[in-house]
């Protein structure tokens, strides 16, 4: 080596530590900036879904000390506890309605404000309201409305209309649960459908117009696949939201009447905090979990087929 | 084919007007450019023969037939935009078949046309990919491909090259060019690129702040500009455009400019003593005398084929455009010339051309 070479490479080896030095100070400064939400992460979080997967394996009830008990608590949900396939059922069914529902009629309102010449930001602002009023009060409201004797009956009897009490139906209460669930969650997606179908060029729909278009035919067949990567955010969001409903089921019906209306959601609080069994109510919060992550997995697979990301 | 008629068309946004009244024809087959300065109105223009925007006063006619308050689907038209306007979701062969889709042809119809197009514009290797997959040249003959499969009666451009790197948009123009005499189709073609306007045009129409200026052949316009405004526009580099008085001499009409420098005027020039005119003069029509007026060289930009050169003549700088690569250098002294016999003269007030005694 060249005493050239020798005393070029010595400046770089030194500037490389200075560099390795700088990097672990900032780094040390970053980490102290960052231990508040750390602290938070871990306390409230890690903690937590640690503490929830070791518990599904215990028969802790709360006051005592747990004992393992292995998958005892995974085979008794599927193979003993009378509750746990109607409740799963309630669940998928609830999340089926309310998704179909919440997506269409987002999406419908979305287009119809987008269309709209004036008064699309107050428009917005409205749906959007339920978005940030806390879920319970809405529920407390809902269900003045529908219980029995509550102005929803009044209404209909005023309109000769017999029906049956809402929320003490076995059939109907489910449904009470959708419209509250609705009237919270639609705003959400409309803001969000909305945002999307705006951002859409204008010269698509102007080149889809000259390729003779129809408005029918321009939403299907442009706009749709256009916004398709935010309809997928949104399918996938509503879904994770509806499978995990607790709020309105539990000022409304409690799970009622009988378990017509008890989701996972429901029920990981009725075991856990009616029952005291912990292990038993965190097996079903980790069999809630596999369900959202085999369903959002499912969403991601399928989107292949009809998200369009090239706008 | 068809012919294009517009007839004192209005366009208003409100109590804003943007176009006053234009009147211009297109003839059947005539491969037509619409150029003028950002805001004049040639987009708008050309988007409501479109029918992409409406009509607030006047007509327009294609092939005999008022469109006014025809939907585009039902105007026998095609249109390439500036960004392409692929349909980002679909292959380059749906987005050419999605207009005979809509129009229910036949699948064996559908995929001849979109061959037919696609051998046209040598795009057959591409008729799988999506427009992601494509480089700008390409996205543009997709876009030309779109219009073509639908066999129109006009062809509508809007500053479709400008988005592609200079090369890529002297191909193109070519390209563009070969298309119209295969087709024979008319085509109105929208750019702010004089150089565009000259290479392509049959005819050219200047505008100005909503307004037609002039409409014409390309050198017609070139040679014979109607006003400094399109002796300014057309033309690379500009037209020097040079104010004074008229002053009679022994030698004839010269023109007396405020800062003290005096040049010759054209023999046939129909102005008077006294007069307020501007005369102009195309760089390459500026030429070396030393019995010319005194230059100082400015900026010396060879270009291969010729040198621009930038001077000042006495407060005002001129560019001189020279075949035959002087030796001049920035900061050198020369005397320059106007060539009268090719020189302009306007109406300093109107800015009209002042026509020559034939």
């Amino acid at each position: 080596m060249t005493i050239a070479q020798e005393t070029a490479k010595v400046p770089s080896r030194s500037a490389a530590r200075r560099r390795n030095r700088l990097d672990i100070r900032e780094g040390r400064t970053a980490f102290f900036f960052l231990l508040p939400s750390l602290i938070g992460v871990i306390l409230f979080l890690v903690l937590p879904i640690i503490a929830s997967v070791v518990l599904s394996f215990t028969n802790w009830k709360l006051l005592g000390q747990p004992a393992f008990v292995g998958f005892a608590n995974y085979v008794r949900l599927f193979t003993v506890d009378p509750q746990f396939w109607p409740v799963l059922r309630n669940t998928l069914f609830f999340t089926a309605e309310y998704l179909v529902l919440n997506l269409v009629i987002s999406l419908g309102l979305a287009v119809w404000i987008s269309s709209l010449k004036v008064g699309q930001k107050w428009f917005r602002v409205i749906f959007f309201l339920p978005t940030f009023t806390p879920g319970i009060a809405v529920a407390i409201v809902w269900m003045l409305i529908f219980a029995p004797g509550g102005f929803f009956d009044f209404l209909m009897g005023a309109l000769s209309i017999h029906m049956p009490s809402v929320l003490t139906d076995q059939n109907l209460a489910m449904q009470a649960v959708v419209v509250v669930s609705l009237w919270a969650g639609v705003g959400y997606n409309t803001v969000l459908f909305n945002a999307a179908l705006d951002m859409v060029p204008a010269n698509y729909l102007e080149a889809a117009r000259i390729d003779g278009a129809t408005a029918w035919d321009r939403f299907w067949k442009i706009r749709l696949p256009l916004i398709s990567p935010t309809l997928f955010f949104g399918t996938v969001m509503t879904a994770i939201t509806s499978l995990q409903v607790f709020d309105q089921i539990y000022v409304l019906t409690r799970g009622g009447p009988g378990s017509a209306t008890a989701t996972l959601g429901y029920a990981i609080y009725q075991k856990g905090f009616q029952n005291f069994q912990m292990g038993y109510a965190s097996a079903i919060a980790w069999v809630m979990f596999a369900l959202i992550m085999a369903l959002t997995a499912f969403q991601f697979w399928m989107q292949r087929k009809w998200v369009h990301y090239d706008n | 084919m068809a012919n294009i008629s517009i007839r004192s068309a209005v366009k208003a946004y409100g109590p804003l007007e943007v176009l006053h009244g234009v009147s211009v024809d297109a003839r059947d087959g005539e491969f037509m450019v619409l150029v003028g300065p950002s805001g004049c109105g040639k987009s708008t223009l050309l988007r409501m023969i479109a029918g992409l925007e409406s009509i607030t006063d006047g007509e327009i006619e294609i092939g005999g037939r008022v469109v006014n308050e025809l939907e585009p689907k039902e105007r026998d038209i095609a249109m390439v935009f500036q960004s392409y306007a692929l349909y980002p979701h679909m292959t380059v062969r749906d987005n050419m078949a999605f207009a005979l889709k809509l129009a229910r042809r036949s699948r064996e119809d559908i995929e001849r046309e979109v061959n037919r197009a696609a051998d046209i514009l040598d795009l057959s290797q591409l008729l799988d990919r999506f427009p992601r997959q494509l480089s700008g040249g390409q996205r543009q003959r997709v876009a030309m491909g779109r219009a073509i499969v639908r066999n129109p009666a006009v062809f509508l451009f809007d500053e479709p090259l400008s988005n592609l790197d200079a090369k890529l948009r002297v191909q193109m123009r070519g390209e563009i060019k070969a298309l119209h005499q295969r087709l024979g189709a008319t085509m109105i073609y929208v750019t702010h690129d004089q150089m565009e306007a000259m290479t392509m045009a049959d005819r050219i129409v200047v505008m100005r702040a909503g307004r037609i200026e002039q409409v014409g052949t390309p050198l017609d316009i070139y040679d014979h500009p109607a006003n400094s405004f399109v002796a300014g526009f057309i033309g690379s580099p500009s037209m020097n455009l040079i104010d004074g008085v008229v002053r009679s001499t022994d030698q004839g009409l010269v023109l007396d400019t405020p800062h003290g420098t005096t040049w010759p005027l054209p023999a046939n020039a129909t102005v008077l003593a006294g007069a307020k005119i501007q005369l102009g003069i195309r760089p390459e029509h500026v030429l070396l005398d030393t019995a010319g007026v005194e230059a100082e060289a400015i900026l010396v930009e060879p270009t291969g084929a010729e040198t621009h050169v930038q001077m000042r003549v006495g407060g005002q700088t001129l560019t001189g455009v020279f075949r035959d690569r002087p030796a001049i250098a920035a900061g050198a002294r020369f005397r320059v010339r106007p060539d009268t016999a090719r020189a302009h003269v306007f109406d300093c007030d109107s800015g009209n051309r002042i026509p020559a005694r034939s």
